[in-house]
């Protein structure tokens, strides 16, 4: 669960989120959308304290990560974050991308994180690449590969940042399916997306961020068929 | 032309030793070089000022100023400094390391900061602590990038190796030069040591295209 309260950002002198306040329960997916540049990516680094808040309080699973004294290196094990540009470890194979952290950090032993890692590949259909080095996949594999990496560390809750807008057309299906089955699974997750109709189909709730206003937020049946704002008919109007 | 080698033939064996003398020093200046260099590296990218200003400040001086002189003083000051009469062999290792981790940690600073800074906020986002990050993950892929760099200034402290002749320490050039006393020749031993001196360097050369293969796991 994440709860946020208040939250501002600023960059130098200019204000990237103004006073954002949300809540997202357990086995919730939120899709976060709006237009570029209005604060989305921000919004969801703040959350594993990849940006640091000017401003308001943060909980993941009821930890406060503004709290100076949570130690954020172990509740970042806990959220997962996939990148729109994947963010894979280059010098690593398939199999070292998804074991290296679950070892190093959280203690696994090879076997352990080895076993946890081909049932993972094979979960995002992978099973066949896991010698392969990310240099000589496709893009949707490798962002199949980046999530099965966060999946390895059994986070709690995943971010997803336009994990489909780096990939060529025929290769989003397949990413978005394996984030479809992991929303079924239960998993909580905020995805930042142009994918409407992945928004509309997946999100239990959807965030609209307009320069950095919390704008809007329901349900993806009454946001799409009836935005409240003008700001939000005017983007749907854009992209749909 | 008057050019004679028989006459060196009987120094060969003298000659061929100064290999090993000039390689003993030029590798333990490399490994101390790197190890301090990628020290120093580490501290140039660090957020703690004083940490900053000093590897800038060492970086600094020890560039612009010629190495013969940094040389000079290691061998002739500290004796004079603290009494510790302190040998060719240490001298020319000191120098050369403490010489040479100023340039790699120019190189290796470089290397890292072109590393992708998304590979950071991943490891970050995993929860990988910074020293693992920067051991595991960082170094690793900065040093596939600077590998060539790096091996062009193991080649010139090589070359520039030949300098601690000045303080005496018996290496290949020094060794040339007294062959070329003893014979009255001094054209054959200098080609002869030069013609070593070039092997060497195409080793190296050859070393770091092997390696820099065996990195080539990408693109
Ligand atoms: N590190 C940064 N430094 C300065 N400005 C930034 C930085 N990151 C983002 N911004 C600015 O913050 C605003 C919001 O950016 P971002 O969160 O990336 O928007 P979105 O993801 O919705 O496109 C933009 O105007 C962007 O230029
Ligand atoms: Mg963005």
């Amino acid at each position: 669960m994440i709860k946020v309260e208040n939250l501002y950002k600023q960059f130098g002198k200019t204000e990237v989120l103004k006073n954002i306040s949300t809540t997202i329960d357990t086995g919730e997916v939120v899709s976060i959308i709006g237009p570029s540049g209005s604060g989305k990516s921000t919004f969801l680094r703040c959350l594993n304290l990849l940006e640091v808040p000017t401003k308001g309080k943060i909980w993941i699973e009821g930890q406060e990560m503004t709290d100076p004294k949570t130690n954020i290196m172990k509740v970042r094990q806990e959220i997962g974050m996939v990148f729109q540009h994947f963010y894979l470890f280059p010098h690593l194979s398939v199999l070292d991308n998804l074991t290296y952290a679950p070892m190093k950090v959280k203690g696994l032993s090879r076997d352990e994180a080895q076993t946890k890692a081909k049932d993972l590949l094979a979960k995002v259909g992978l099973t066949e690449k896991e010698t392969a080095f990310p240099a000589n996949l496709s893009g949707g594999q490798k962002q199949r590969v980046a999530i099965a990496r966060a999946l390895a560390m059994e986070p709690k809750l995943m971010l997803f940042d336009e994990p489909t807008s780096a990939l060529d057309p025929e290769m989003v299906k397949e990413v978005l399916n394996v984030m479809k089955d992991l929303a079924q699974s239960g998993m909580t997750m905020a995805v930042v997306t142009h994918e409407m109709r992945f928004a509309r189909e997946v999100a239990d709730r959807i965030m609209f961020l307009d320069e950095g206003t919390l704008l809007e937020e329901g349900a993806p049946s009454e946001f799409f068929t009836n935005p409240k704002t003008s700001r939000a008919r005017d983007f749907l109007e854009k992209i749909l | 032309m008057n050019l004679d080698f028989s006459q060196i033939v009987p120094y060969i064996p003298f000659i061929l030793e100064g290999i090993w003398v000039t390689l003993k020093f030029v590798i333990v200046a490399i490994i101390f070089g790197f190890v301090f260099g990628s020290i120093l590296a580490l501290l140039k990218i660090s957020h703690i000022k004083p940490l900053n200003w000093f590897a800038d400040a060492y970086t600094s001086i020890f560039r612009g100023t010629p190495l013969i002189l940094q040389l000079m003083i290691i061998y002739f000051a500290i004796p004079q400094l603290t009494g510790y009469d302190i040998s060719p062999f240490l001298s020319a290792i000191l120098a050369f390391g403490l010489n040479s981790s100023a340039y790699i940690s120019e190189i290796i600073r470089a290397g890292i900061q072109a590393v992708d800074k998304g590979q950071v906020e991943a490891a970050q986002a995993l929860g990988i602590p910074y020293r693992l990050m920067m051991k595991d993950l960082i170094f690793p892929q900065a040093l596939k990038n600077i590998l060539p760099a790096l091996m062009n200034e193991f080649i010139t402290l090589t070359k520039e190796s030949a300098i601690v002749s000045t303080i005496g320490y018996l290496d290949l050039m020094r060794r040339a030069q007294v062959v070329g006393a003893d014979t009255y020749r001094n054209f054959e031993p200098l080609i002869f040591v030069g013609l070593i001196y070039w092997v060497m360097v195409m080793g190296l050369t050859l070393i770091g295209k092997r390696v820099e293969r065996k990195l080539k796991y990408s693109d």
